[in-house]
């Protein structure tokens, strides 16, 4: 019989074994460009409340391939779902606010326009997108419609051949740098997507201050006034919530893998705080309240990575539902935030300092846990799909 | 032309490493990856190639099975091919009989331009260039800072030149192709292989070689063959702690005074 390997504390379970050779690669790659671009500066990002260089930022990682890596063609990677995850796993272990934006660029902005755009519409935008030349945003929550886009009050007139865009978005990452925007709006026929460049006269970007949480990353709120647009700013292939609703489910399988690398950041900080934190005479790791801890982080890390993996092969199958990416967005995000707050509990004070990456996670997460859907939306989803019955419609 | 980069499979120099009872590296209790300075060979490889050199770049390794992991990397970076030689044989060779098979390699694969990293970050010998340029019969133009290929055409030919940095003067220097380099860790970072590269490394081919497709008898390598032998090895001692100078007006005296005693000064 062959010799189990090694126990390897950051992967108990061993998953890095159900993994391809090609899909560590690209973990390596993510896992370096963070360690070298992002880790190193990001905690002095979260204090200042700014991403300094946004566009350098966006060009290394376009140069790495992970910007829109799942999408075909037009310069883009052309990676599996599973790899997909992995990337967002590296990314978020850095800072969830890093995974906002490479989310938000490649399975909002950049999956809408490839799915639903026209070919004139992709070879606009794709190619720069992909390579981070171009930063793209996506505009469908509201001042007023979170949870409930479908009562959105933007909304788009026919004017002659054009269309007139008016209304405000809100929590739009990426807002106010981005070079095009994927807005949605009511329309005669129901919603429907735009692609508006951000230079378009009547589009604006305020930032949103005073947030406590991803505040490495560039949150704006959008005016559009009378935003004049030609016939062939319209995403022809869908209309009604379809469109908005496709994109999230991308964008929240991400979350799925993302919330997973913030566990498991946390989860190293405070496990080489417990070994090397002495209290009464001996590391804190030794007290049994510390070990049940660091157990509990483990197994349920284990639980969300393995969750993650199989939706992720579900959708490389093409048989994910979008009541699975609930199940795995509130059952992870809800998991991280548990992990975060108990590490922060090991690291005692310390826990509370920027000086450690376990606060700013658990700050970030707060936002994790209501963006793409609320955990109470993810709840009430599963909710339906087990009875049959729908309680928020 | 054509260039064959030389690169290594190591134990990771960030793990634990040590030696098996016979001396030789343990492979087995500490992950392996491509060694860091072989990546700027690879870098400079791919830079000759964006510099207009036409050029097909083709990577070789010797070592165990796993060590296709370092050409896959390599060729995620960017290149064309790979040859891999692997033979249970080949097991304790020492930097000679090395430079004997990644010899014997290059030859039956022709080449214009061997690149090597200035030394592979587990032996650390940094011999293997200059002993492969003696076997190739070839110039030799090793530790470079910088590297350029000039004048190179379809028939051959061609100059490969560098830059030196040496303790007291920086040497610019020459060869006429086909010539052996090797590159230090200051020529530039290597490149993170991309998603695209990883993809398309898949599909690009690497020759698997065993001894007797090179003609080498086994008793030519190995450990038995082996010039050099790892005698004894001690690990290290745990950092004993630093010294520390109370400042009572005469710190800087004294500060000057332990820097001389070590002749930092």
């Amino acid at each position: 019989m062959a010799k189990a390997p090694a126990f390897d504390p950051m992967d108990p379970l061993g998953i890095d074994d159900l993994l391809d050779p090609e899909d560590k690669a690209i973990r390596d790659t993510v896992r370096r460009f963070c360690a070298d671009h992002v880790t190193p500066y990001v905690a002095e990002w979260f204090e200042r409340g700014a991403l300094p260089d946004v566009r350098e930022l966006a060009r290394g990682l376009g140069g790495i391939g992970v910007l829109g890596m799942t999408l075909d063609g037009y310069g883009c990677a052309g990676t599996s779902a599973v790899q997909y995850g992995l990337a967002c796993l590296e990314l978020e272990a850095c800072d969830s606010g890093l995974r906002s934006l490479v989310s938000v660029q490649g399975s909002l902005a950049m999956f809408a326009i490839h799915r639903f755009g026209t070919e004139e519409q992709r070879r606009t935008w794709l190619p720069r997108l992909a390579a981070g030349e171009a930063l793209g945003c996506y505009g469908l929550t509201e001042p007023d419609h979170g949870s409930d886009p479908a009562s959105m009050r933007t909304h788009a007139k026919r004017d002659g051949d054009d269309w007139v865009l008016s209304g405000r978005k809100m929590w739009i990452t990426n807002g106010s740098v981005a070079d095009v925007a994927v807005i949605w709006a009511q329309t005669e026929d129901g919603v429907r997507g735009f692609v508006v460049p951000t230079d378009t006269a009547g589009f604006a970007a305020h930032d949103i201050k005073h947030k406590m949480s991803l505040r490495a990353s560039i949150t704006s709120e959008l005016t559009l006034d009378e935003v004049r647009l030609p016939a062939d700013a319209v995403l022809p292939d869908v209309v009604g919530m379809r469109g908005p609703l496709t994109c999230l489910g991308e964008a929240r399988y991400g979350i799925v893998w993302g919330s997973v690398g913030a566990a498991r950041s946390c989860f190293e900080s405070a496990l080489e705080y417990a070994r090397t934190r002495e209290q009464f005479g001996r590391p804190i790791g030794a007290f049994q309240l510390t070990q049940a801890k660091l157990a509990d982080m483990a197994v349920e890390i284990g639980k969300a990575h393995l969750l993650a993996l199989h939706l992720g092969r579900r959708k490389d199958a093409g048989a994910v539902r979008p009541e699975q990416i609930s199940f795995g967005k509130l059952n992870n995000v809800r998991e991280a935030i548990a992990i975060a707050r108990e590490a922060r509990t090991i690291l005692g004070a310390n826990g509370i300092s920027l000086e450690y990456p376990v606060i700013r996670h658990m700050n970030n997460l707060e936002s994790v846990l209501t963006y793409e859907g609320t955990s109470e939306m993810h709840t009430l989803v599963i909710g339906k799909a087990l009875t049959g019955l729908d309680a928020f419609h | 032309m054509k260039i064959v980069v030389c690169v290594k499979y190591v134990p990771d120099a960030t793990g634990d490493r040590g030696f098996n009872d016979d001396g030789t590296t343990d492979r087995e209790s500490v992950d392996s990856l491509l060694s860091e300075l072989d990546e700027y060979a690879i870098e400079q490889a791919l830079k000759i190639v964006e510099s207009g050199v036409e050029a097909e770049i083709t990577y070789l390794t010797v070592g165990p099975d796993d060590a296709k992991d370092a050409l896959r990397k390599a060729l995620a970076m960017g290149g064309d091919n790979a040859i891999h030689v692997n033979d249970d044989d080949i097991a304790g060779t020492d930097a000679l009989g090395t430079s004997l098979i990644l010899a014997k390699a290059i030859e039956r694969a022709g080449f214009d331009l061997v690149i090597c990293g200035m030394a592979s970050t587990d032996a650390s010998m940094g011999v293997v260039p200059a002993m492969l340029a003696e076997r190739l019969g070839v110039p030799q133009v090793t530790y470079l800072d910088e590297v350029t290929v000039e004048g190179t055409t379809v028939k051959g030919g061609g100059t490969v030149k560098g830059r030196r940095e040496g303790d007291v003067a920086t040497e610019l220097i020459e060869a006429a192709l086909p010539a052996v380099v090797s590159v230090t860790d200051r020529t530039g970072e290597a490149r993170y292989p991309s998603f695209k590269g990883i993809m398309a490394a898949k599909k690009k081919n690497v020759e698997a070689l065993d001894l007797d497709d090179l003609g080498i008898e086994s008793d030519q390598v190995g450990l038995s063959a082996a010039w050099s032998i790892v005698d004894t090895a001690t690990k290290r001692p745990p950092r004993a702690k630093g010294e520390v100078v109370e400042d009572e007006g005469e710190g800087g005296v004294q500060l000057a005074g332990f820097l001389a005693a070590k002749k930092f000064i």
